[in-house]
C-alpha cells in the first residue's frame, strides 16, 4: 500500500537475494576497521564491498576485517578493484569464491589509473566468462544504456554505472543516462562511484535506482559515522520520494493557500 | 640441509623453504594463518579448500595466499 507505514516492505532483490538496505558501502580508506564497522552500522548497510589481497606473511597477527565486520551478518561482496584486465578480475574472483564461498561478486575492470574509468571491452568479456562459471556478477560500468544492456545480456545480475569518477565526489554528472539505464534494465541498477554527499545519493534514488554504492564519500568525511547515517537517510528519503511520485514542475508560481475568502 | 629434505617455494612473491612432505594446510598453519579464512592459488590454479590438508607441496610450487581486506572501488 502507499501509506507511509514504518513497516512497509520496500526490499530489493538481486540474483534471488533480498535486501532491505539500499546502501552498499566500501571498506577502504577508513582510519581502522573499528571505525569502518561503526560506519557500516550507522549506514544500516547489509552489503559491504571487500578486496582480495595477499595475506601479510610477515605479520599474520595483523587485524583482519572479518574480526570487525561479521560475514555471517553482513554480506561480503568481493570486488575486483585494482584489476585492469579481464583475466586479473576473473582470477581474483575465483580466489574470492574459494575464500568466502560466495557467487555474488562485484566486477570492475579498470581502463586507466587517472580516471579509473572502466574498460568496457574487458568488462564485457569478463562478465561472460564469470556468468558461465556460475558467478553472479554485479558490474561496474560507464553510464551508457547500450553498454548496460549488453552487460545484462552477458549475464550481469546488476548494472552499476558510475555517477562520476571513483573517489571524485562530484555527484551524478548525467542524470539522463542514469535514468535511461534504469528504464531499460531488467536487473537492479545501482549507482557505483561519484557520490560526494547526501544529496547525491538522494538524486540517484530519485532517478529510480535500486541502490547506491559508495566508499570515499563516507570514509573521507570528517566524521565518517555521521556521514554514514546521513547517507542512509538520503537513500531512504530519495527512495521514498521516487515511490511517492514527485509533483510536476511548472514555469511559474502556484499558490498553496486557497484564493477564496481572501480579506 | 639436503635438496631432498626441503622444498623451495615462492609464497606471495617471496622465496620460502619448507620441509619435504608439507601440505598446503600445513604451510598455511605454520605461517600463523587460519586455513578457513584464506584462499590459496597454486601454480595459477585454485587449490580447493577441502583439499588443502591433502595436497603435498612440490619443489618449485608458486603459491598465492589471499584473504579479504577492506576495499571499496578502484
Amino acid at each position: 500500500m502507499s501509506s507511509a507505514g514504518q513497516q512497509d516492505d520496500d526490499s530489493w532483490t538481486v540474483a534471488g537475494r533480498t535486501f532491505r538496505s539500499r546502501l552498499i558501502v566500501g571498506t577502504g580508506k577508513y582510519r581502522d576497521y573499528a571505525q569502518n564497522a561503526a560506519a557500516v552500522a550507522a549506514a544500516g548497510a547489509e552489503i559491504v564491498t571487500v578486496a582480495v589481497r595477499r595475506v601479510n606473511v610477515c605479520d599474520p597477527a595483523a587485524p583482519m576485517l572479518t574480526d570487525f565486520i561479521d560475514p555471517k551478518k553482513i554480506t561480503y561482496l568481493p570486488n575486483t578493484a585494482g584489476c585492469f584486465t579481464a583475466d586479473d578480475a576473473i582470477r581474483t574472483l575465483r580466489l574470492a569464491r574459494e575464500a568466502g564461498g560466495w557467487d555474488l561478486v562485484k566486477l570492475e575492470v579498470l581502463g586507466e589509473a587517472r580516471t579509473l574509468y572502466p574498460n568496457m571491452r574487458e568488462t564485457l568479456s569478463a562478465t561472460e566468462v564469470l556468468a558461465k562459471e556460475g558467478f553472479l556478477p554485479m558490474v561496474y560500468c560507464v553510464d551508457d544504456p547500450i553498454a548496460a544492456r549488453q552487460l545484462e545480456d552477458a549475464g550481469a545480475v546488476a548494472i552499476m554505472p558510475l555517477g562520476a569518477p571513483i573517489g571524485s565526489g562530484l555527484g551524478i554528472q548525467n542524470r539522463v543516462t542514469i535514468r535511461l539505464i534504469v528504464e531499460g534494465a531488467n536487473v537492479p541498477v545501482l549507482v557505483d562511484a561519484g557520490v560526494g554527499t547526501a544529496s547525491d545519493a538522494a538524486v540517484a534514488m530519485e532517478l529510480g535506482c535500486d541502490g547506491v554504492l559508495m566508499n570515499t564519500a563516507i570514509a573521507e568525511a570528517k566524521d565518517p559515522v555521521l556521514m554514514a547515517r546521513a547517507m542512509r537517510l538520503a537513500v531512504e528519503g530519495g527512495r521514498d520520494a521516487y515511490r511517492a511520485g514527485r509533483m510536476a514542475t511548472r514555469k511559474y508560481a502556484d499558490p498553496s493557500s486557497p484564493l477564496a475568502g481572501l480579506i | 640441509m639436503s635438496e631432498q629434505s626441503h622444498l623451495r617455494l615462492v609464497v606471495n612473491g617471496e622465496p620460502r623453504r619448507v620441509e619435504a612432505g608439507s601440505t598446503i594446510a600445513g604451510l598455511v598453519t605454520a605461517l600463523g594463518l587460519d586455513p578457513a579464512k584464506v584462499a590459496v592459488e597454486r601454480n595459477g590454479a585454485i587449490a580447493p579448500r577441502s583439499t588443502l590438508a591433502d595436497v603435498p607441496l612440490l619443489d618449485g610450487d608458486v603459491l598465492e595466499i589471499v584473504h579479504f581486506v577492506g576495499g571499496g572501488q578502484g
